[in-house]
């Protein structure tokens, strides 16, 4: 009986102590769905990031415009072949060390050896010549500058990495150095009082994923977390009746959209690609399911991305009886139970979507019953996001439900040389258009691709964006909503629409 | 007398030990090959759950394929784990590229953390209630114990999580709702557990109760005139005892399926946790690694009620 009473006391002292008062301490506390891996850029860079712990070379305004980071100005070789980034004076990392060209060459070269936005540039060689880090392409690349704006892009002092490259420590330059790092949940930090830009007014926060939608909301209304992110619609509408929180929102260039195999036999005419879009009730899925009627999109590019965006109304894109028509100039008839039929084949598809993101699988449903309006039977396939790039791969695919984040980079380009590509013989990619050619995108892909002025963009975007409407290789459907429900107590929050920074150095308590 | 309970008791821990060996194995070697033989190509599901679906792409699964060499044939991954086993290395995450060991010691401590406070709670709360219900039953205190420990048990964890949290964080803001890294933090997670175990282990003790208490050598301590507080000290409460010991074995099944439920909802970083995250990333030696401690666990626990029993029931001694 002792033994077992001593046993048990030992049990309860190896327990956690107590370290931290929840509720009314000062340190400010974050919530979000998105668990951490590990130090790595590569895994995790998007939370050290948002975090305010390291930086980029490149960074971003409050309008998503490309904005000096840790790199003060870049220039570009008249052939486009060659950039060179001079580094900002002054800047340390965490360690003590200094921001030199040579730690910042250690963190690419470590960034390009593992899967991440890099690759999709033609970098030949990277060298440091004083304080400019040179990277010389072996084609010109104009977004390169928002490429190293990307999280996967972090630099990293020299000792954060061992001897093989794989990072060990964060060190990052941010404003806020880490305290401790628990993957996969917890990240907390403080104030790096040495930051070229001043240290910032809040001494301490803490990073908490929480992978429930409930969680998060009870977390806000209990006063446990500060700033919760992603709120689900049922909890918004009560957080908003609490009057010590505030709710913000904002549009994100992330799009639902729908993969088409351009060339499969039931979608290789652009006709049939129409009648599918046109069959979409926009309103319906942005209003009833995401409960954003202003979700709705009749285009990839919101109109944060300027000249990308078209202006097309979501609720004219919705025509049924033309949705139809085109399906019956293909040669598709009613056939007795009321789905389509040609040559005695039904028009039957399978849709891929994942999870990860929980409206998907929603989203997906309700494609299904409206499709079947047109006579088009739809089988959904609920499954792990990477089943869309390997069905992409071995041609399995035939159409596939995600959300893409056009804004991964500041600027669309990068993604859409990705998705789209610019080689006419080699179009489309795993999270892009699939069999689908077009050699009027892919020059003008090409051009902006090459361009070094405004110009370009401003005359070429509208026509990428135009092109992609007609032919309609990804159909639009719904933008995503950032929210956040807020601490009144906090003063200077904003959200940033291309998600890379929570601004928690902008932040201070209200007196 | 006592070489005989020995040779009992070293008789048991050596069967024990050779059901440890076996669990490991067959555990092991289960998930070996369940893993191997799920739908979908390994490399994909490996670079998704480590770059995130953002940036998962075929350049990012080739990468990992070459990596982890995936090509080779299952039957040399297999004998190479079992080797790597044998010398007690698990390997690493394929997802985070740390050490198993060193995931597993993490999440292990925070699980085995919350569970024992949950066992504890309920061993406070179940038991106790249990027999002094049993010791009238149909009376008003085993009457309301039944209804509220049929509604908890009818509640799955999660909705009971829930309840408590809108209680106790958000309408009397005594305690965190979730999160983890102080004491606080632990009560409700701890607490939606132990209500569960509580519910059934208050039954059992209940009904083992109301046995001893209706038996002949009950109503003799009576007799023969000791008060009702001393017969239940010296013949009811270790007669009742046995069952709700023994029982703690069948519920330690919903334990591990309570922490997974309840640590997600608690954003608790628990080994339950671990496991759905590695499952659904491939990542083989996790998985291995997590089935294999918890498979040893059960055998360790089951032990462990079964010596407790045996030190209770002096009839299993001489049995």
């Amino acid at each position: 009986m002792k033994r077992a009473f001593a046993a048990g006391v030992t049990l309860l002292l190896a327990l956690p102590t107590a370290s931290t008062l929840w509720a009314a301490d000062q340190r400010l506390d974050i919530v979000a769905p998105w668990e951490i891996k590990s130090a790595d850029p590569a895994t995790s860079g998007y939370v050290f990031g948002r975090m305010r712990v390291a930086e980029t070379l490149v960074d971003t305004d409050a309008e998503g415009q490309l904005a000096p980071g840790l790199a003060t100005e870049w220039q570009v070789s008249d052939d486009g072949l060659t950039w060179r980034f001079t580094l900002r004076e002054g800047a340390t990392f965490h360690d003590g060390s200094a921001v030199t060209a040579n730690a910042v060459l250690t963190s690419l070269e470590a960034a390009l050896a593992k899967p991440g936005i890099l690759d999709s540039a033609p970098i030949r060689q990277m060298s440091a010549d004083g304080r400019d880090v040179v990277i010389a392409l072996d084609s010109p690349f104009s977004p390169l500058p928002a490429l190293l704006a990307h999280s996967t892009a972090l630099i990293l002092a020299e000792a954060a990495f061992d001897a093989q490259g794989d990072v060990v420590a964060m060190i990052g330059s941010g404003p806020y150095q880490v305290e401790e790092l628990s993957p996969p949940q917890r990240l907390t930090v403080t104030r790096f009082d040495n930051y070229w830009g001043g240290a910032p007014a809040i001494a301490s926060a803490s990073y908490l994923a929480v992978s429930r939608g409930e969680t998060r909301a009870l977390m806000a209304e209990s006063g446990d977390a500060d700033i919760v992110f992603t709120l689900d619609p049922a909890s918004q509408a009560r957080l908003s009746r609490n009057a010590r929180l505030t709710l913000h929102s904002e549009p994100l260039p992330r799009t639902i959209m729908l993969k088409l195999n351009a060339g499969h036999a039931l979608l290789d005419d652009a006709r049939a690609r129409q009648a599918l879009s046109m069959a979409i009730d926009r309103q319906g899925i942005a209003a009833g399911l995401l409960r954003t009627p202003e979700a709705a999109a009749a285009e990839l590019f919101p109109a944060s991305l300027g000249p990308w965006h078209l202006g097309l109304e979501a609720t004219a894109a919705q025509d049924i009886e033309g949705a139809k028509a085109l399906l019956a100039e293909l040669g598709w008839q009613t056939g007795s139970n009321g789905m389509l039929e040609r040559d005695g084949e039904p028009f039957a598809l399978t849709l891929r979507t994942y999870a990860d993101r929980p409206e998907l699988p929603l989203v997906a449903t309700a494609l299904q019953s409206q499709w079947q309006e047109i006579g088009v039977a739809l089988e959904v396939a609920v499954t792990n996001a990477s089943e869309i790039p390997s069905g992409h791969h071995d041609d399995s695919l035939e159409v596939g439900l995600s959300g893409r984040n056009y804004g991964l980079v500041p600027n669309p380009l990068g993604s859409l040389l990705d998705d789209i590509g610019s080689d006419p013989d080699a179009m489309g990619s795993d999270w892009g258009t699939m069999n689908w050619r077009d050699e009027d995108v892919a020059q003008w892909l090409d051009t902006l691709r090459q361009a070094t002025d405004e110009q370009a963009l401003t005359d070429l975007a509208p026509l990428v964006a135009e092109r992609l409407h007609q032919e309609m290789p990804l159909i639009p459907i719904a933008w995503y909503q950032q929210t956040a429900a807020v601490n009144q107590q906090l003063e200077g929050f904003s959200i940033d629409p291309l998600e890379r920074s929570y601004r928690i150095d902008q932040l201070e308590w209200a007196e | 007398m006592i070489s005989r309970a020995n040779q009992g008791l070293s008789h048991l821990l050596l069967s024990r030990l050779f059901q440890a060996g076996l669990v490991a194995w067959l555990v092991g070697t289960l998930t070996f090959v369940l893993t191997r033989t799920l739908p979908g190509d390994m490399a994909y599901r490996i670079a998704a759950g480590r770059y995130g679906h953002d940036m998962v792409d075929g350049a990012a699964a080739e990468a990992v394929r070459a990596e982890l060499a995936l090509d080779q044939p299952g039957l040399s991954a297999y004998v190479g784990w079992l080797w790597d086993l044998l010398q007690l290395d698990l390997g690493r995450s394929l997802v985070s590229g740390r050490p198993v060991i060193q995931e597993l010691s993490h999440q292990l401590g925070h699980s085995l953390s919350l569970a024992v406070i949950a066992v504890l709670l309920s061993l406070l709360i179940g038991p106790p209630l249990g027999l002094a219900a049993g010791r009238k039953p149909g009376g008003v205190l085993d009457r309301v114990s039944e209804v509220a420990a049929s509604v908890l048990r009818a509640l799955p964890a999660f909705a009971v999580g829930l309840l408590l949290i809108m209680l106790f964080a958000v309408t009397l803001g005594w305690l965190p709702a979730a999160g983890h890294g102080g004491t606080a933090h632990t009560v409700l997670p701890a607490l939606t557990l132990a209500l569960g175990l509580a519910a059934v282990s208050s039954r059992v003790a209940r009904n083992a109760m109301a046995e001893v208490s209706h038996s002949a050598y009950y109503a003799f301590s009576h007799t023969k005139g000791l008060s009702a507080r001393q017969s239940f000290w010296r013949h009811g409460l270790r007669n009742a005892s046995v069952p709700v010991v023994a029982y703690l074995g069948v519920q330690f099944v919903y334990l591990i399926e309570g922490v997974v439920v309840v640590e997600t909802l608690f954003a608790w970083p628990g080994i339950g946790h671990a496991l759905v995250h590695a499952i659904v990333a491939r990542d083989v030696p996790m998985i291995q690694g997590t089935a294999l401690v918890m498979g040893l666990l059960f055998v360790l626990l089951n032990t462990a009620v079964d010596i407790t029993c045996y030190l209770l029931d002096p009839r299993r001694r001489r049995a």
